[in-house]
């Protein structure tokens, strides 16, 4: 299979845009659809400060890997959940990445900072592992990239993520998620920092194929509390419809943006408050966060 | 040809796939899930494999915290 840009070696083949590319058509369709995220969506612009919330998976650090070939400014902020062996090759993987392109990473241990890992305030709070990770996540990298002055926080988000995301809030009627799933959310609170998916207009198969092509060391090992979450199972069945019909979750995905933009549903609208506890904003009395750590501090 | 599969991590031998569109269907696999690796270079699915080859296949689903910025909760 030969390259439809140019003609060399193709490595990839790109069933829902008709075509096959070469490694350096890779690396320039890559590039040149997040620009195009980042320009659509107004996510940020030269010279802001831009926090990159890394798992060590391959989204996450193609996406850092890509900020900086475009000329961003970065630093990473990694999260150490404390789930044993996953945990501790996720946070090598990072910090080697920032190493050996000299750029800044923040790591934020829960066991040294919250007093407990993801595992432990699962079981004090009856929350699921994700549930608990979800909460930690969130806090942390609002509270991180607040306080130390940053613009903005992008994630690793890829288009699998965001249809097999809206695929499962439709099949629940989640409306008040649908309106919050946008490619870029702005600041609604003195303490919220803007967050944006460059990686949206992406597939999953893509970025890892530029990961691999990039030699981008990531972790393949799979977080083991994910195994046989909604999310693999929605993201399957998102497959075996594409291969039916190549493109299928870039439409159903895209046709959602256009009709959010169209009746506006931004959800600019949610009431956003500061936690009656520590400050931060939260659409309750007291934040998730807090209520969880409270947990953590009665714990005998 | 060896053929290394992920996970969990794991290896088997397939016999008669000549080409990597063959092989994923030998494997009940869809192109769409995972990439195919030789000797750290991506191949699509008309190339041509030998007996010989050790073959990587890589998924490309990772699960992750798809709900990290749902709520600010």
């Amino acid at each position: 299979m030969r390259c439809r840009r140019c003609g060399d070696k193709a490595v990839l083949k790109i069933p829902r845009h008709n075509t096959a590319v070469c490694v350096a058509c890779l690396n320039h369709y890559v590039l040149e659809q997040v620009k195009r995220a980042i320009h659509d969506h107004k996510m940020f612009d030269p010279g802001d400060r831009i926090l990159v919330a890394v798992s060590g998976g391959k989204d996450s650090l193609s996406l850092w890997d890509v900020l900086m070939r475009l000329g961003y400014e970065t630093a990473g902020l990694h999260i150490q959940q404390g789930i044993g062996h996953y945990s501790e090759e996720s946070h090598r993987k990072t910090a080697a990445f920032a190493r050996s392109r000299a750029v800044e990473l923040i790591v934020h241990s829960l066991q040294e900072e919250e007093g407990a890992g993801v595992l432990e305030l699962a079981e004090l709070t009856n929350r699921s592992a994700c549930s608990a990770c979800g909460v930690m996540k969130r806090y942390n990298f609002n509270r991180i990239a607040h306080d130390r002055g940053f613009d903005v926080l992008a994630t690793g988000h890829n288009l699998d993520d965001e249809a097999s995301r809206l695929l499962g809030n439709i099949l629940r009627w989640q409306e008040d998620y649908l309106a919050k799933q946008a490619p870029a959310l702005s600041a609604t609170h003195e303490k919220l920092v803007k967050k944006v998916k460059p990686l949206y207009r992406l597939a999953e198969r893509e970025i890892t194929a530029y990961a691999v092509v990039n030699s981008i060391d990531y972790v393949i090992e799979e977080c083991p509390m994910s195994v046989g979450s909604k999310m693999l199972v929605n993201k399957e069945v998102l497959n075996r419809l594409e291969a039916d019909a190549p493109g299928t979750k870039h439409a159903f995905y895209f046709g959602f943006l256009e009709r959010q933009k169209a009746e506006d549903l931004s959800g600019a609208d949610e009431k956003i408050q500061s936690c009656a506890r520590c400050g931060q904003p939260t659409t309750a009395a007291v934040c998730s966060y807090c209520r969880i750590l409270e947990k953590v501090k009665t714990a005998p | 040809m060896r053929v290394v599969l992920q996970h969990p991590r794991r290896e088997t031998e397939v016999r008669g796939a000549k080409t990597v569109g063959q092989l994923l269907k030998k494997l009940d696999l869809l192109p769409e899930a995972v990439l195919v690796i030789r000797r750290d270079e991506l191949m699509t699915e008309d190339e041509a494999l030998g007996e010989d080859d050790t073959i990587e296949i890589r998924p490309v689903i990772s699960g992750g915290d798809l709900d990290a910025l749902s709520a600010v909760r």
